[in-house]
């Protein structure tokens, strides 16, 4: 592992490259490693004998730090339950390991800088490239090898062999297909992510619920200067592993009432709200946080995640942020006992725009 | 001038004379000062009855409410009108001091209160009396002794998105923002939930019921009285806080001791 | 025949003693460590602070490991719902994933394990913060030159590696917080032409959150991704041990050598010293101060959202990138659906991390330069470089103030819509802002350097001339230290030449005209000439000055009628605020002969 000293392989590596040669014809000269300073320690052997004291009470106070930490954790139990003894076990067992660790890291510190040897040495570098001989014998084996092999020459074989093992990882990564569901007799689009992003649970004569309790909401029961986080009716049915989450994420709206004539509604969308009460999907179609923050009086929606504003009284438009497009609307109705239903499912896909969506 | 002197020589004054002297003048003039405001803030501006009356509240409303809220709470360009306001709002509006209103802006602060309580429940008598609203709500329900987990949960749902899921308070549009809810009494509490103030939705009983309520307040009582397990929270504000207090405090303690350790021993 | 010479053998004890002596030789007829313990046992290590910055990001790592390993004993990576019944009671009976029960009851349950939690969390913003710092250092001390470019491009891979560790890390409790920072992943793989609404099936097994995510996460975090990193690492301190360490100018230090302490003793200590005492501090805040107090936001539902949602700050510089992107940047174009509100920040982080990774290369292009280069240079000296990187910090700084908009506006009572139109105009203005006074200033830090060098530095004394002038008297640097202010790469811009078919392709002249630019403004290299050249003339200036001030005390005293070997100095003497003797004392004993110029300071 030894290198001898190349001194005209480090010349080369460090002399500046053509184009860049700026050799200074009068350079001025490196005066050389400064004269050892003293310290304190080398001159006074009382010093000395004050810092290797520090230094072994540090280790011994270390010593005292570790077993505090066991005491610690025997002397404060956290089984009771009450949130105070966590608190103390974790800080004083915290604090012995905490006085452990520093005092040998300190002790240590002191130890090399006051105590051991401070003279400064100096060790050559060698050129980085092998020397001459080494690339040589390096070439010589591939060489050898090539010839010995016919790996150049023999075009089909490396050609092939190259495609091999290419080929070869291939179905390993078929596997990680896997990853994701397929379609199933029970349920045909549970491998389709299209089909599944562009449908929610709503449907005809769905009652909106209150989340997470699952009680229908009449039209009375909201009032102006309300915010009602709804589900579906039967989401509150399902369980965490039939896909209460994964259709919750898809289905949450934000129920909210204003004065018929504050509502500035299209054409087309007059008859999806009821009596000044419109429900929006509850997905950012920026990025899919829930977009939860209602302001009353300015009947703004505010997403907490990255700041997109939606308009309420306007198609739930962007007025800034990120987003990009207007949050979709449920359109709603009531049923004959006086409960909001849903008029159908979301006329669009609800959440973050996807390369399918049109 | 001439001749160097190695060092300035002390006189009869210690180097120190200077910082001693500057330090006891901000103490006095700071202490002054303070005593003053308490002084001040603790002066009652009419005659102080210790009872709660109609008639008195009143006469505060006429002192300091009538300029924006009209003598007939009728509202003015200033003050929206306080029909259908009642008690409960009028208690919490002026208790947490945001009434009488600091300045016309995006938000009502919150300031210290400018009335005793007597002084409070008076004015909310009278604008209960004058117009109607909602009322103060069982003892039962401020006290804390509801289901903490439902209450936890519900409020994650309706209050977290604007007030942060620690109370810890965030941000709304325009400078607007909801405030820490860590030192709110149980019944300013429900009073925000059935009044909503400004721009905080109205969560009222068919939304939210009085159980759902007391669950909530039971919730936050809680949460303000909890040991933190873990130890300070610094702010409760999540990763920001934890981050800037790494980069200040812990690369910076870790840096200064690398600086100590490549040091040349003295 | 056979001539036997017997050598005495001197029976002098091994080091260390007889059990270690065999214990070594054991080994060594093993596994041959002698030749590893000769060529790395008294390797020389250069002694500079911002050496050790690597170090806080490798030890906070060893601390990451060991209190990663204690969790995963504890820890379930499951989905499978379930419900909690211990000691915190907003979390009793609540339904929730295994995984957040399993992190609930580690904090509140195990003795100790909630200090273990947050030591892992704590180390984990310390680990990442201290390959920031260290990464810094590298490029403004332009350590990633030839030969370690390739050592710049590991670490900076280990610095994405980091990211992953982190992000899939605090992923795993499942919590509220983190749940929403992968819808918020998920939304933007979504967004990604193609590939992403299949990329996001796949990643979560199906529709979002699916119930396979945390436990893929945990295989990232604690198997692939550590191996990673460790194989990573073990590289990059390979080849910083190849390469060996970069040094600064200085007397005695050439770029042909290391001047430093060795390995054994000294580093070896300051380094073990160092690993105690990150870990100790790391142990020390997780004892006092809180981290995701998961509790308090309860288990992921897609319905609840807590204000103030931020990333680990280690990945705010994403966040406030889409914070910062405009509103209705969608197109929909032949049936589907550009995001470009997502694609814009994406490409945007893309290009800048592209950029980084790669910035040796492209400084090396357009320097030409093919030396070895071993010593660091200071920052001043590397002006545009400098001044580039500080555009590229500022830019990296901007985006992740971003994303504590929210914060920003509650805090200082500003709306968040100001704070976001500024932050943007910020982005644009800011690097370019930075990046011109920062040349600027790096080249009049470059002139002080010179001042320095050639006319000594300001001693604070002054000094009135007989003819009124005030001047400061100006005290030499010793040789030593001045060599660190002379010691200073030379360089001047690429000259183009013509190929081959005696043409300059345009490439060439890019290149040439990039190097120009990198090296204008550059001051002239020193030559000794110069040095006593200027030495002299401090020489002659200071003599001068003393025997003006001399001349000047010899008048005062003429004037005041007093001679010279009346007067003594009154140094020893404490004299009053208001001495009521003055200031010059009639000697007693004779007087002091002035100093001699030359001396440095007293």
């Amino acid at each position: 592992m030894a290198h001898d000293d190349d001194s005209k392989a480090l010349d080369r590596a460090s002399q500046p490259s053509p184009g860049l040669a700026v050799a200074v014809s009068d350079p001025v000269q490196n005066p050389g490693l400064p004269p050892h300073r003293e310290r304190m320690t080398d001159r006074d052997p009382k010093a000395m004998k004050a810092a290797v004291r520090t230094v072994y009470t540090l280790f011994y106070l270390s010593v005292a730090g570790s077993i505090w930490a066991v005491a610690a954790y025997m002397l404060f139990p956290i089984e009771s339950g009450a949130l105070i003894d966590v608190r103390h076990n974790n800080m004083f067992i915290g604090i012995g390991i905490a006085l452990a660790l520093l005092s040998i890291g300190i002790g240590a510190i002191h130890w090399s800088k006051a105590i051991m040897s401070d003279k400064e040495y100096i060790e050559e570098r060698h050129p980085t490239r092998g020397k001459d001989e080494t690339r040589a014998a390096a070439v010589q084996a591939f060489a050898e090898a090539n010839e010995e092999s016919g790996f150049g020459r023999r075009k089909m074989i490396r050609n092939s062999l190259i495609a091999a093992l290419v080929a070869s990882v291939v179905p390993g990564i078929t596997l990680f297909r896997g990853l994701a569901p397929f379609n199933t007799p029970e349920n045909p689009i549970a491998g389709d992510p299209v089909a599944l992003l562009s449908h929610t649970m709503w449907k005809k004569g769905m009652r909106l619920a209150r989340d997470p309790d699952g009680t229908p909401i009449r039209a009375a029961d909201v009032q102006i200067g309300n915010a009602v986080h709804v589900i579906p009716q039967p989401l509150a049915e399902l369980g965490h592993e039939e896909g209460y989450l994964e259709e919750k994420a898809k289905a949450i709206v934000l129920l909210m009432r204003l004065l018929p004539e504050q509502l500035i509604e299209d054409e087309n969308r007059k008859t999806w709200s009821y009596d000044g009460i419109v429900a929006y999907s509850k997905v950012c179609t920026h990025v899919g946080c829930p977009v939860a923050l209602y302001e009353q009086q300015t009947h703004h929606l505010l997403c907490p995640c990255h700041q997109s504003q939606f308009d309420v009284t306007e198609h739930a438009k962007v007025i800034f942020g990120p987003a990009a497009r207007p949050l979709p609307q449920l359109p709603i109705a009531i049923d004959d006992e006086g409960y909001l239903v849903a008029q159908s499912d979301f006329t669009e896909p609800v959440g973050p725009s996807f390369w399918e969506r049109h | 001038m001439a001749r160097e002197k190695k060092r300035r020589p002390h006189g009869r004054r210690s180097p120190l004379a200077a910082v001693a002297l500057i330090g006891a003048g901000l103490l006095i003039t700071g202490g002054v000062y303070a005593g003053a405001s308490a002084a001040f803030a603790g002066t009652a501006q009419t005659s102080v009855t210790a009872q709660v009356s109609v008639d008195e509240g009143e006469k505060l409303f006429q002192a300091n409410c009538a300029t924006c809220h009209g003598l007939d709470l009728q509202g003015t360009p200033n003050g929206p009108s306080l029909y259908g306001v009642g008690e409960l709002a009028t208690e919490f509006q002026v208790a947490t001091g945001r009434m009488p209103l600091q300045m016309q802006g995006p938000q009502a602060p919150q300031k210290a209160p400018q009335f005793t309580e007597p002084q409070i429940k008076s004015i909310a008598a009278f604008v209960q009396s004058v117009a109607p609203g909602p009322t103060y709500p069982d003892a039962s329900v401020l006290d804390g002794e509801g289901d903490i987990a439902h209450g936890a949960e519900l409020f994650r749902i309706n209050c977290a998105m604007c007030h942060n899921v620690a109370a810890a308070g965030g941000a709304l549009t325009e400078g607007k923002w909801a405030p820490s809810l860590s030192n709110t009494s149980g019944l300013h509490i429900y009073a925000a939930m059935v009044t909503g103030p400004q721009n905080m939705p109205v969560f009222s009983d068919t939304n939210l019921s009085t159980e759902d309520k007391r669950d909530i307040i039971s919730a936050l009582l809680f949460q303000q009285e909890a040991v933190q397990v873990g130890g300070f929270t610094l702010g409760s504000l999540g990763p920001v806080s934890e981050g800037l207090f790494i980069w200040i405090f812990g690369i910076g303690a870790l840096v200064a001791v690398t600086v100590w350790i490549t040091a040349k021993s003295n | 025949m056979s001539t036997s010479t017997v050598h005495e053998e001197t029976k002098s004890k091994p080091l260390g003693g007889r059990f270690v002596g065999a214990a070594s030789n054991y080994i060594d007829e093993r596994t041959s460590i002698s030749g590893i313990v000769k060529e790395l046992g008294r390797k020389i290590f250069p002694d500079h602070w911002s050496f050790m910055l690597g170090e806080i990001a490798l030890w906070s790592f060893v601390v990451v490991l060991l209190s990663g390993t204690f969790l995963t004993f504890f820890f379930q990576a499951s989905m499978v719902p379930t419900h909690y019944n211990g000691a915190f009671p907003p979390m009793r009976g609540v339904e929730m994933t295994a995984a957040f029960e399993s992190a609930l009851r580690i904090s509140f349950d195990v003795r100790g394990g909630l200090l273990v939690r947050q030591i892992h969390h704590w180390a984990a913003l310390v680990f990442i913060a201290g390959i920031g710092v260290h990464m810094l250092r590298v490029f403004f001390t332009g350590a990633f030159r030839k030969p370690r470019e390739l050592n710049w491009v590991i670490g900076y891979v280990l610095f994405i590696l980091a990211l992953a560790e982190g992000f899939t890390g605090y992923s795993l409790p499942d919590d509220l917080l983190s749940g929403n920072g992968l819808r918020i992943i998920d939304g933007m793989v979504k967004g990604l032409p193609v590939i992403g609404t299949w990329t996001s099936f796949l990643i979560f097994g199906g529709e979002f959150p699916g119930s396979d995510i945390v436990g893929r996460l945990y295989t990232l975090h604690i198997l692939i991704l550590p191996l990673l990193v460790i194989a990573f690492v073990a590289l990059h301190l390979m080849l910083m041990i190849i390469n060996k360490h970069t040094q600064f100018a200085g007397p005695g230090r050439t770029n042909d050598n290391v001047v430093g302490y060795p390995m054994m003793p000294v580093y070896m200590s300051k380094m073990g010293g160092y690993l105690f005492i990150v870990f100790g501090v790391i142990v020390l805040i997780a004892s006092f101060f809180q981290i995701l107090p998961f509790w308090e936001y309860g288990p992921y539902d897609p319905s609840p959202i807590s204000a103030g949602t931020q990333p680990d700050w280690y990945i705010g510089f994403a966040d406030g990138a889409l914070r910062l992107a405009p509103p209705n940047l969608d197109v929909v174009f032949l049936n589907h659906t550009w995001s470009f509100g997502i694609l814009i920040p994406v490409l945007v982080l893309g290009l800048f991390i592209v950029v980084v990774a790669v910035y040796p290369f492209i400084e090396a292009w357009i320097t030409g330069d093919k030396r070895e280069h071993h010593i660091a240079q200071r920052p001043r000296n590397a002006a545009t470089r400098t001044a580039i990187g500080v555009a590229g910090v500022i830019f990296y700084a901007v985006l992740w103030a971003a994303a504590s908009s929210d914060l920003i506006a509650t805090h200082f009572m500003v709306t968040m819509e100001g704070v976001i139109h500024t932050l943007q105009a910020t982005l644009i203005l800011g690097p370019i802002l930075g990046y011109f006074a920062t040349k600027r200033i790096c080249i009049a830090l470059q002139k002080k350097d010179r001042e320095i060098v050639l006319h000594g530095y300001e001693s604070g004394r002054i000094v009135r001339l007989p003819g009124g002038e005030y001047i400061e008297v100006h005290q030499p640097v010793d040789v030593y230290d001045r060599w660190k202010l002379i010691d200073v790469d030379n360089y001047e811009p690429l000259v183009v030449r013509p190929n081959a078919k005696g043409r300059i392709p345009w490439t060439e002249n890019v290149r040439s005209a990039l190097s120009r630019w990198f090296y204008e403004d550059r001051l002239s290299p020193l030559t000794q000439a110069e040095i006593t050249e200027a030495d002299s003339h401090q020489q002659h200036v200071s003599i001068n000055t003393e025997e003006t001030v001399a001349h000047e005390v010899l008048d005062a005293h003429q004037r005041a009628g007093v001679a010279e070997d009346q007067i003594v100095s009154s140094d020893g003497e404490k004299i009053g605020e208001t001495p009521n003797v003055p200031s010059s004392v009639i000697a007693k004993d004779p007087v002091k002969k002035p100093k001699n110029p030359a001396d440095g300071r007293e």
